[in-house]
């Protein structure tokens, strides 16, 4: 066993965490929450600069060649920052499902232009059955002659009005079980017939409903084999929850380090209130949560990394787990700042809406209990 | 990061599994807090090898690493193994003699700990020093090469069938501060002058009052050095730490006990496991477990680093003392009333373990420093919040 990080990671952490405070401070983040397009294209170039985007991409489609945790090293400073953009959509939905599934002309076409910061990707998966699970995909993709026409609305999908492509998992045949009969494309998003809204949502994470009407898509384009794709959308998926359990944790760790600032300096009845028993309780249940989290995130992560079977009931227990730790820890966290924790101007409303939509995003809690309950073979 | 134990630690705990199943037999359900008492049992564990496997070969134990220590800790909690006999002396008086105990107490007491020859009770509490330990009454006055105890401890396990007694007194009731008036005796436990009184626990346990009368002890009975007893008191709780990080390994247990009921039993037609209710209590109970066997891993593996976790062993402590009252409070609810029946009842599902469970889960908040203060040192020690 060995629970340590490496160096490098320690590095990693380091150097992410002082770009970022310097980067993107909160008023970068306030800003863009308002902003159309919802990111900065000019510190998603520093961020290219630094390699970010081919972190786990193999060299030679010039990426970093670095390891799966690392990546969750990164998403973990990323979420402690709150960054706005499409770094999530593009290298955890967009990269890791072509590198594992992708034609070598599709990693070449696709892989280095990521790396450079030049192509913004998205996975379209859910759909208004609001499913998490392959039975919720039911949008159609027909074959006509070289190409095949998808048909049907995606929702919820992360910058989709930004992205360049749409990984879109649709259904090309109606299979003996749920998960037969899906395939994925790489869907140009400026091809005809493709209208996008963004949809305001709790955590101004700029989700979108796409409306694909007639949308051609050339057979070349797919993803993986056709009618199997589940396997790749759940690894997607299984890669998306824990990267996801990442910018979660780092979250809860801000959350509660402001709380320690704040309660440490705000004086009531004389004293800083941090000196009170109870305020004292609610911080110490705040770490317990996040020494939790943080162990769970890790463990998982590991398993995820090193491909090990257990790795979708550990995915499954670190989001399960991490859901409620977040909204626990927010939570308290506004407590303890008082009325000015639920000002706008106040930072610590940031992370509170975060919680709840990280919670809502590849599996709320009841549905990871539901997974885990099945894996003790209830 | 590498979250597998070793080949080694696998096939040690392997070992121990089949050592328990060989001595307990596959029936053993054991658990209750005086069928976890059996000096013959310690004794043999002793024969084997099996108590002190954490202590340094110098001293007769096997100097295993804290890894080691935690693999042995999870198998013994798992299969429920008595080990009240000499769970104490083996953490607790052993580690704090090595440290700081002279020859004559090592010699005499470290190999008699090692065999599962002797039992110890730990007398602190008094009855107006729960919590504020350090304001405790019963003192000790010398008088020429003795000393001469008088005073009352109170909620002590096992002392009616102790040998010696580990017990904090005063000593100088004139210190700058309490803490540093504080001494650590070894009293043999038939001292004229010393008596026990029985104080019945609602979970079936049975702890004492020990009454000091006068009692006359040689003064080589000071562990260390006069005064120095806080000091000891608060380092000696670091070798529990190992032992704690594998606390969730008994709770398993019992989930597992749980989780096959659940799967074999139907109500109103239909399995309990298929309940949606029941299925989400259940796998909410399985990720609590866990979060607390990681924090318990986190503990040992900063231990075997070399670093003292303490704000790590409070949280565990907090964690897993807090699961127990949930678990137990779970096993009743799937029991339904099948759940209310107490052992010996035919109908009593697993004997009424579960039964017992829920009156002894409370016991665990409460004891080894109470959860209100464990989040204090949380907050002070391990945060830097104010005082």
């Amino acid at each position: 066993m060995n629970l340590d990080l490496t160096e490098e990671q320690e590095m990693l952490r380091t150097s992410a965490r002082d770009f970022l405070t310097k980067e993107c401070p909160k008023t970068l983040v306030r800003k863009l929450e308002e902003d159309e397009k919802g990111y900065s294209p000019e510190l998603w170039r520093k961020m290219a600069e630094l390699g970010w985007m081919g972190l786990v991409l193999p060299e030679q489609y010039n990426g970093m060649g670095m390891g799966f945790l690392d990546l969750i090293i990164l998403l973990q400073e990323m979420g402690r920052n709150i960054l706005p953009g499409p770094f999530f959509s593009t290298v955890v939905l967009g990269s890791l499902p072509i590198l594992n599934a992708g034609t070598e002309e599709q990693k070449k076409e696709f892989l280095p232009k990521i790396a450079k910061g030049d192509t913004i990707l998205t996975l379209a998966f859910t759909e208004p059955s609001v499913r998490y699970d392959a039975a919720g995909v039911q949008i159609k993709a027909a074959a006509q002659g070289d190409s095949f026409v998808i048909d049907g609305t995606k929702l919820f999908v992360e910058n989709a009005h930004i992205a360049d492509y749409i990984i879109c998992v649709t259904r090309t045949k109606k299979g003996t079980t749920p998960e037969d009969g899906i395939t994925l494309f790489l869907v140009d998003a400026k091809s005809p017939g493709i209208k996008c809204e963004v949809m305001p949502t709790i955590g101004a994470d700029k989700l979108c409903e796409v409306v694909f009407k007639n949308v051609k898509v050339p057979k070349s384009r797919m993803l993986g084999k056709l009618h199997e794709g589940w396997s790749i959308t759940a690894r997607a998926l299984e890669y998306a929850t824990i990267a996801k359990c990442a910018e979660m944790v780092g979250g809860q760790e801000a959350a509660l380090d402001m709380t320690l600032a704040y309660v440490k300096e705000r004086v009531q009845y004389g004293k800083p209130i941090g000196s009170f028993q109870v305020i004292q309780h609610y911080c110490a249940n705040m770490w317990m949560n996040v020494e939790t989290s943080r162990d769970i995130l890790y463990k998982a992560a590991w398993n995820v990394a090193e491909g090990l079977p257990e790795s979708a009931n550990e995915v499954a227990v670190a989001k399960g787990w991490i859901n409620e730790a977040y909204k626990f820890v927010t939570e308290r966290a506004v407590q303890c700042h008082g009325a000015i924790g639920t000002t706008r101007d106040h930072d610590i409303g940031l992370y509170y809406r975060r919680a709840k939509a990280g919670e809502l995003a590849f599996g709320d809690t009841d549905f990871q209990k539901e997974l885990v309950a099945q894996k003790l073979g209830l | 990061m590498d979250f597998r134990f070793t080949a080694q630690q696998e096939a040690f705990r392997q070992e121990v599994r089949d050592f328990l199943r060989s001595e307990l037999g596959p029936d053993w359900r054991g658990g209750k807090t005086h069928e976890m008492f059996s000096r013959e049992f310690s004794r043999k564990l002793g024969k084997k090898g099996w108590i002190g496997i954490g202590w340094p070969k110098e001293y007769g134990g096997l100097g295993r690493p804290h890894m080691d220590q935690l693999v042995f800790g999870e198998e013994m909690l798992y299969g429920r193994a008595p080990s009240a006999a000499h769970i104490l002396a083996q953490n607790m008086v052993g580690p704090t003699l090595m440290n700081v105990g002279s020859e004559e107490h090592k010699k005499k007491f470290l190999p008699m700990i090692l065999s599962g020859e002797v039992v110890f009770c730990l007398a602190y509490t008094e009855p107006q020093a729960g919590s504020d330990l350090a304001s405790l009454q019963t003192n000790a006055r010398a008088e020429g090469d003795y000393f001469i105890i008088n005073g009352q401890k109170t909620f002590i396990s096992f002392a009616g069938d102790a040998d010696y007694g580990w017990i904090g007194v005063r000593t100088d009731p004139n210190a700058p501060k309490k803490h540093r008036g504080i001494s650590i005796f070894i009293v043999d436990m038939k001292t004229p002058g010393i008596t026990t009184r029985k104080l019945d626990t609602m979970f079936d346990h049975t702890l004492y009052e020990v009454f000091f009368d006068d009692a006359k002890v040689h003064k080589s009975c000071v562990v260390g050095q006069l005064n120095q007893g806080w000091y000891y008191i608060t380092q000696a709780l670091d070798h529990e730490r190992v032992f704690m990080a594998a606390t969730i390994a008994g709770y398993q247990r019992i989930f597992d006990e749980i989780v096959e009921y659940a799967k074999s039993t139907k109500r109103n037609g239909i399995p309990l496991s298929k309940d949606p209710i029941i299925r989400q209590k259940l796998s909410e109970m399985a990720i609590d477990l866990h979060a607390g066997r990681l924090l318990g891993y986190r503990l040992a593996w900063l231990l075997e680093q070399g670093i003292v976790p303490f704000s790590e062993a409070s949280i565990s402590k907090v964690f897993t003392s807090e699961l127990e009252k949930r678990l137990g409070n779970l096993g009743m609810q799937v029991l339904g009333l099948y759940g209310q029946l107490q052992r010996g009842t035919p109908q009593a599902p697993y004997d009424g373990y579960l039964e017992w469970e829920y009156r002894f889960s409370p016991m665990q908040a409460v004891g080894g420093g109470a959860n209100e203060i464990q989040r204090i040192i949380i907050a002070i020690a391990g945060l830097g919040l104010p005082r």
